[in-house]
This record gives structure tokens, C-alpha cells and sequence, in this order.
């Protein structure tokens, strides 16, 4: 049973990555930005879903909230708005320079992906001293969680989840204060 | 090959995000960006059969300490708490790019970056 398992995972790795790489081509290359906002709710219930194979629930639970959310905010923002049409494309030397800087930044990365030990393979358990380990090993002695993705969020790394709030906030700040539709200085002298 | 998989997409945001006129667009490449890298940060803590970072009933000796089955097979949870925060970070700065992107429009009636030309330093 577990043999078979294990042997039912990589393919099904590699149709959800080739889906995703397919739904962010036809985003990017579409010239509708409701269908391009549709395709980015498919790549991120695809990785929804990638995440549950790669045994992490709680961020796949998570994904799948904020992916509603987002596509409505993109929605919002799109639906009886893309009329733009982009007339003439940019010029064609900068094109042809960020796409051969993009290439080259691609070739190198797959060479430094190369140095990684391969996929599937688990780098926290064969470092002598890493702060996972640690995690597994005394979590729910130390914590009383039995769920450790939970007892590293709220207990180990506490102050990184404070931050997460401020941080959260203050984007909310900013977009409520980018939203309002007058603020008290222009009302006094009108932008022209 | 799965991690160069997950950095083609990262690329393709990235070129999208680089070479786009459409701010809208631009908003798309930068959250496949944010896929990719958390993809790519949970992938590095999978583990080939092993199990969910979650403790069950059958995991626990007696006496508290866990079987070494379970601590031999559970997958790397630090990265996927951290990713969990950068999830939701994710949401909030996707509100801020929005909501700049909705302004713009209702300024200059396009999402055209070219036709923006106050934007011009």
C-alpha cells in the first residue's frame, strides 16, 4: 500500500505543476483580463491542491481562502474595466533585452537547483543541529500541540505571526486610505 | 526536476511582470511569483512517503515520547509555517496593488502604463 502510494505521487506532481505552467501561460498571454483572473484562480487551486500532496493541510485550507478572496478583490477590480485595449507593443529592443535577462537568470538557476539534493529527500533530518528537528522531536512535549505546523506558528516563532498582523494591517490601512474616495485636502484645493 | 518546474513559473511571472503593459497584468505576474516561492519552499521540506506534521493517537508511546516512525516519516514543519504567514501577507499586498490599480483607472480611464503619463519621473 505505501509502495503504491509513493509511486502515485510523482506523476501526480508533475500534471499539477504542467497544469499550473499551462493556466499562467494562457493568464499571461490572454488579451481578456477576466479570463486572465479566472486562470489565476485555477493556478491557485491548483497549488491548493499541490500543497495537500505535499502533506501540508493547513496551508492548503488556508490557499484555498485567500484564493476566494483574491479573486474577488481582482474581480472587483477588472469586471466593466478592461476596456483597455494596449495598442502597439513596447519597443522592440527592450523587449528583446528583458526577455534574453529573464532567459539568462533561468539558465542560471537551474544550474544552482542542480547543487540541491533531489526532490523527495528530506534536508532538515540529515542536518546535524536544524531548528526542525527540534520541532518534531519536542514539540508536543514542549507545547502540548499535536498539530506542529500550529505549534511553531503560535509558540516557537510567535512574534514572526505578530508581524504577519501588523503587517496585514497596515496593507489594509494603505488600500482604505488609497480607496477613500475624497480626502480633506483636496476637497479644500482641487487637483487639476 | 520538480523544483525546475516550479522555477519555470516563477520565470513566466516574472517575465510577465517585467515585460507587460497592462498593470493588471503586472499585479498577475507578481502574485505567480508568490506561488512559485511558496511551492518551492514547501516542496524543499517534503519528504518522499512521509506523513503530515500532525500528531495522531497511534504516534504516542507511553509516556508522552513519540515513535520513531513518526519522527523518521513527518515532513519539515518550519516551512510550512512560514509559508502559512506569507500566504496571508500575500492577500494584503494584493489588496494595496488593487486598490492603486482601481485609482489609477478611475484618474486616467486605462490600465496602460504608457498612457499613465503623470507616472513619468
Amino acid at each position: 500500500m505505501m509502495e503504491r502510494t509513493v509511486r502515485m505521487e510523482m506523476p501526480i506532481f508533475y500534471a499539477l505543476l504542467l497544469f499550473m505552467i499551462i493556466a499562467t501561460i494562457i493568464a499571461v498571454e490572454t488579451k481578456n483580463l477576466l479570463s486572465s483572473v479566472i486562470c489565476i484562480g485555477a493556478i491557485g487551486f491548483g497549488a491548493s491542491l499541490m500543497f495537500l500532496f505535499l502533506r501540508a493541510p493547513d496551508i492548503a485550507i488556508t490557499q484555498i481562502v485567500v484564493e476566494v478572496l483574491g479573486l474577488v478583490i481582482l474581480i472587483r477590480a477588472t469586471i466593466s474595466r478592461d476596456r483597455t485595449f494596449i495598442t502597439g507593443d513596447r519597443e522592440f529592443f527592450g523587449v528583446v533585452v528583458s526577455v534574453v535577462v529573464v532567459l539568462v537568470i533561468f539558465l542560471a538557476g537551474i544550474k544552482v537547483l542542480e547543487t540541491l539534493p533531489p526532490f523527495g529527500t528530506a534536508v532538515f533530518a540529515e542536518t546535524a543541529g536544524a531548528a526542525s528537528q527540534t520541532y518534531v522531536r519536542e514539540g508536543l512535549e514542549k507545547t502540548g500541540a499535536a498539530n506542529l505546523v500550529a505549534s511553531v506558528i503560535l509558540d516557537y516563532r510567535a512574534y514572526d505571526t505578530l508581524g504577519e498582523a501588523t503587517v496585514l494591517f497596515t496593507s489594509i490601512i494603505g488600500a482604505t486610505v488609497i480607496l477613500r474616495r475624497k480626502s480633506r485636502k483636496l476637497l479644500e484645493e482641487p487637483d487639476i | 526536476m520538480p523544483y525546475a518546474l516550479c522555477f519555470l513559473l516563477f520565470i513566466i511571472g516574472l517575465y510577465c511582470a517585467v515585460v507587460k503593459k497592462n498593470m493588471v497584468k503586472i499585479v498577475i505576474g507578481i502574485m505567480v511569483m508568490e506561488y512559485s516561492v511558496n511551492l518551492f519552499l514547501v516542496m524543499l521540506g517534503f519528504r518522499t512517503g512521509g506523513t503530515a506534521p500532525i500528531i495522531g493517537r497511534d504516534d504516542i508511546v507511553t509516556g508522552g515520547t513519540l515513535t520513531e516512525l513518526f519522527i523518521n516519516s513527518s515532513v519539515d514543519p518550519l516551512p510550512q509555517a512560514l509559508v502559512l504567514t506569507a500566504i496571508v501577507i500575500s492577500l494584503g499586498s494584493l489588496a494595496l496593488m488593487i486598490s492603486i490599480c482601481i485609482r489609477t483607472y478611475e484618474k486616467y480611464g486605462t490600465f496602460d502604463i504608457t498612457r499613465i503619463r503623470r507616472l513619468k519621473g
